[in-house]
């Protein structure tokens, strides 16, 4: 007997990923059986999940493993790799989807669209895509998965699919992903150089030309932008998460988006090598403004899904900040400080991913206990749904970017980045970035914005509507889904230096360099990623502090002043009544923020005259962007196609004469 | 080889070159048919020619098949369809037959420059001919284009045939005998598939006249 092969991490995470294909193929089998489906193969697949998680996290640290699959086409295998960065994105993947799926076999109710076992089905292959592409190290693997997670997550946002809107809004996804993949796949064809090899490693080994990888750089802007919902290709994020159903929204959000950014970071810092200094300004730009655009734009939002998706879109830009300002600094070798904004960008994804999803996931059990995504109906709901409340709190504390939450370590640790451009040798650089720095501050100053309304209007107050004291708090599966997530928040958040750990191998790989000796200063509690005496942060010591003085303060209040708790009506200021639909509401608490950010807007306000008798206000808030470039390319599509259409002359004679012109010309080419 | 025989086959080629001319200068739907049945004539002659010269069993077959469709069953079908349509008189032309004819020489010198490397590269006893397998086609195509009536049409397309077999025959000593028997066949399906097309365009329009197949067009 020979001994046992060593198990590698890589065949584990591919059984994993057979294992979820099996599972959707089980959720097949059992069309219609929704308890099996939701009482066994979600919750098998969120165990799957962990597997995934823990066997990431296992390879992390160690050296790149390969394989080759025997699929695909002939003399054509699908290629796998499992290093540093695969593994952070797939430990990414198993922590976001382990709580989503937990959720989501407690959420799916019966007779709701496509029927549960296809659902479970679409579900799998969107997990099995996500993972597949993160493993894939060919160009054919991965636009072949790609494309995979592409059609799932389509099935999976057109769920309800006999709502007309729903409809539309998973075309719009449809479009703009395949638009996307068009231009990664141009991308893999620069980055092959002519070789007809499209694996990952020969495109390693290429060296080309500053023009054709600023080709590729821009490429793959454009294609993974498409996918991250970076400006002007966000418009599909808006429709498709509040059409999806919210686990699936939960997934798109906080796990898809991050496929995208996994896909920037393997071209720009893996594949093409050291990058030009201008990728990361173009980088940094369009970061800075899609998150500007999309917390400006959450601020505005009256259905709470959509306000999501923006603040997904704000935090997609603040994460392609990082990655511009980590380009900026490999350029000019500075790899300390480009490891720095790099963990930055890394850390913010993962704590996006998890926060994001707690939110969604929250807006669903929301939605299911109240049917109402509308923030005008709602309110007051932290009395009746305790657990999703304060599961939420923490996910907005996140959001918002509070200490000691995990938002505010990567934010931090991003402006950290900002403060050293200082040394860049470029002057104008020098001027340029300070500014992309005040604008990173104002939009995680917005997000606190956007998240104080997110959570006062839903939770606090008082309810809107009669029908909402009805409303009851989520089920076990969801609780068990949301409370893994809270917990991966608050431990993100208390434990950065041991996060910054795991990252490390990863800047290690890229830039040679990483944070863990400096980040560390000899002591596991404090987080000093240059030096400790710059800067330095202790979330744990943070936490007892804050919780210390909170704790004085309520027992010096209860003791000294009154010493009472007594329930009382709030006083009146002299109004004689008062109803819950006197409170303030989504659209009052974003009309300042719409009052500053005018310009940005395109809005349609209907004002009721002092002598209506049934006065009517209305607010509706669009997009710019929808009108000054997808309708403008709509027209100029349409023109084209009246042009082309002007071949159709309905004459045989002229049809032939195509061909014959064909043919001549044709001809006539290969004799040159 | 003999001299002769190359010479032979040359003759069948200026012949069916000539008849290409002819077809295209002619305006009377009968003789039209009648001298697709000549040019058929010549292309058996060349293929049999060919077959002798080198001793490929195959192009007897072809020659016959050849025979057969081109020579009897094309131009009686024809015939008949002329007759049951009514369609005889004369047929104008899009284009004035002096400019066709210059347009057909244009052709027959791009087709000559295009075959020369070509047939350079070739074993073929019939090498130089390529070139004018190459003009019949396409001044073959040019007669498509250039009659409005459907019948012509139709002639044309089999005329183009009739030089590709040409090209086939004198480049490689033509094609496999599947291939040739394929063809076949897809000439006389085609071939009914058109009369029935023309019986419905006469049926639709009380006309043979494609002028009127304009009004299909989507505005």
């Amino acid at each position: 007997m020979g001994e046992l092969p060593e198990l590698l991490a890589i065949d584990a995470a591919m059984a994993v990923v057979v294992a979820w294909f099996a599972v959707g193929l089980a959720g097949l089998a059992a069309l219609h059986n929704f308890s099996l489906v939701a009482r066994v193969l979600f919750p098998l697949s969120a165990a799957l999940s962990l597997a995934l998680a823990g066997t990431a996290l296992s390879a992390l640290p160690g050296a790149p493993q390969t394989a080759v699959l025997a699929i695909g086409l002939p003399d054509l295998p699908f290629h796998l790799r499992l290093d540093a960065l695969s593994a952070f994105f797939l430990a990414l993947l198993g922590l976001a989807s382990a709580g989503i799926s937990v959720f989501a076999g407690g959420y799916f109710r019966r007779g709701e669209g496509t029927p549960p076992g296809l659902l479970c089905l679409h579900y799998h292959l969107f997990l099995v895509g996500m993972a597949m592409v993160m493993l894939a190290d060919d160009a054919y693997a991965f636009m072949v998965t790609w494309e995979l997670m592409a059609l799932a997550s389509f099935f999976l946002v057109t769920t309800n699919h006999r709502i007309a809107e729903i409809r539309r809004a998973g075309f719009l996804y449809l479009l703009v992903a395949h638009v996307g993949a068009i231009a990664i796949l141009l991308c893999f064809g620069v980055l092959q150089a002519n070789t007809g090899d499209y694996t990952f490693a020969n495109m390693r080994a290429q060296n080309l030309s500053p023009f054709w990888s600023s080709c590729a750089f821009l490429l793959a802007l454009f294609g993974f932008g498409a996918k991250a919902g970076i400006l002007p290709l966000h418009v599909w994020l808006p429709e498709a998460h509040p059409a999806a159903p919210s686990p699936v929204s939960a997934l798109m959000s906080g796990v898809m988006l991050k496929t995208a950014i996994y896909g920037m970071v393997r071209v720009n810092f893996d594949l093409l090598g050291s990058p030009l200094w201008w990728w990361g300004v173009a980088a940094l730009s369009v970061g800075l403004a899609t998150a500007l655009f999309g917390v400006v734009f959450a601020a505005a939002q009256v259905d709470m899904k959509r306000l999501l998706a923006y603040s997904s879109i704000e935090n997609v830009g603040l994460i392609v900040v990082g990655l511009g300002l980590a380009m900026v600094f490999a350029a000019y070798r500075m790899n300390s400080l480009a490891a720095l904004a790099m963990v930055a960008s890394l850390y913010h994804c993962l704590n996006h991913a998890l926060f994001k999803s707690l939110l969604f996931l929250g807006t669903g059990s929301v939605l299911h206990a109240t049917q109402e995504r509308n923030l005008g109906k709602l309110g007051g709901l932290m009395r009746y749904m305790p657990f999703v409340a304060w599961t939420s709190l923490v996910g907005v504390v996140a959001s918002a970017g509070l200490p000691p939450s995990n938002g505010f370590v990567s934010e931090w640790l991003l402006l950290q980045g900002f403060l050293f451009t200082g040394g860049l040798p470029n002057p104008y650089l020098r001027m340029l970035v300070p500014i992309f720095a005040a604008g990173v501050v104002l939009v995680a100053a917005l997000a606190g914005y956007v998240m104080v309304k997110f959570f006062g209007v839903i939770f606090l107050g008082r309810p809107r509507e009669d029908k909402l004291a009805q409303a009851h708090d989520a089920g076990w599966l969801e609780r068990l889904g949301l409370a893994w997530l809270t917990a991966g928040c608050v431990l993100l958040g208390l434990f950065p230096v041991a996060v910054i750990e795991v990252i490390d191998p990863i800047t290690y790989a890229f830039l040679g360099r990483g944070l863990a000796q400096s980040g560390r200063a000899g002591d596991w509690l404090l987080l000093a990623p240059v030096s400790a005496e710059r800067a330095s942060y202790s979330p744990i010591l943070f936490l007892l502090v804050t919780a210390a003085i909170v704790a004085a303060a309520f027992v010096l209040v209860r003791r000294f002043y009154h010493g009472r708790l007594r329930r009382a009506a709030p006083w009146d200021c002299g109004h004689p009544m008062q109803t819950a639909r006197m409170q303030d509401t989504a659209e009052g608490f974003g009309q300042p923020i719409r009052q500053i950010f005018e310009p940005f807007y395109r809005m349609h306000r209907e004002l009721p005259t002092p002598f209506d008798a049934a006065p009517r206000y209305r607010v509706t808030v669009e997009d710019p962007l929808w009108a000054w470039v997808y309708l403008r390319i709509a027209a100029a599509t349409e023109a084209v196609s009246r042009w082309v259409g002007m071949l159709q002359r309905g004459r045989i004679s002229i049809y032939l004469l195509y061909s014959f012109l064909t043919l001549v010309a044709l001809l006539f080419l290969t004799q040159a | 080889m003999s001299a002769f025989t190359s010479q032979v086959i040359n003759l069948f080629a200026s012949v069916l070159l000539l008849i290409a001319f002819a077809m295209l200068a002619q305006r009377r739907i009968v003789t039209l048919i009648n001298l697709f049945a000549i040019q058929g004539m010549a292309l058996v002659g060349s293929t049999l020619t060919v077959a002798w010269a080198t001793g490929q069993h195959h192009l007897y077959w072809s020659a016959g098949i050849t025979f057969v469709l081109k020579v009897v069953a094309l131009p009686w079908i024809l015939h008949r369809l002329i007759r049951r349509l009514n369609v005889k008189w004369d047929i104008e032309t899009l284009i004035n037959i002096p400019t066709m004819m210059l347009v057909g020489i244009v052709l027959v010198v791009f087709a000559f420059n295009l075959a020369l490397p070509i047939s350079e590269f070739s074993q073929s006893i019939a090498r130089g001919t390529l070139g004018i397998a190459l003009a019949c086609v396409l001044m073959s195509f040019l007669m498509m284009i250039t009659r409005s009536k459907a019948v012509p049409q139709v002639i044309g397309f089999l005329a183009m045939e009739n030089g590709l077999f040409f090209a086939a025959t004198s480049a490689t000593y033509g094609m496999p005998m599947v291939v040739e028997l394929g063809i076949a066949l897809d000439v006389l399906v085609g071939m009914v598939i058109l009369g029935v097309f023309m019986f419905q365009i006469r049926e639709q329009f009380d006309s043979l006249d494609i002028h009127h197949l304009e009004k299909l067009k989507e505005d």
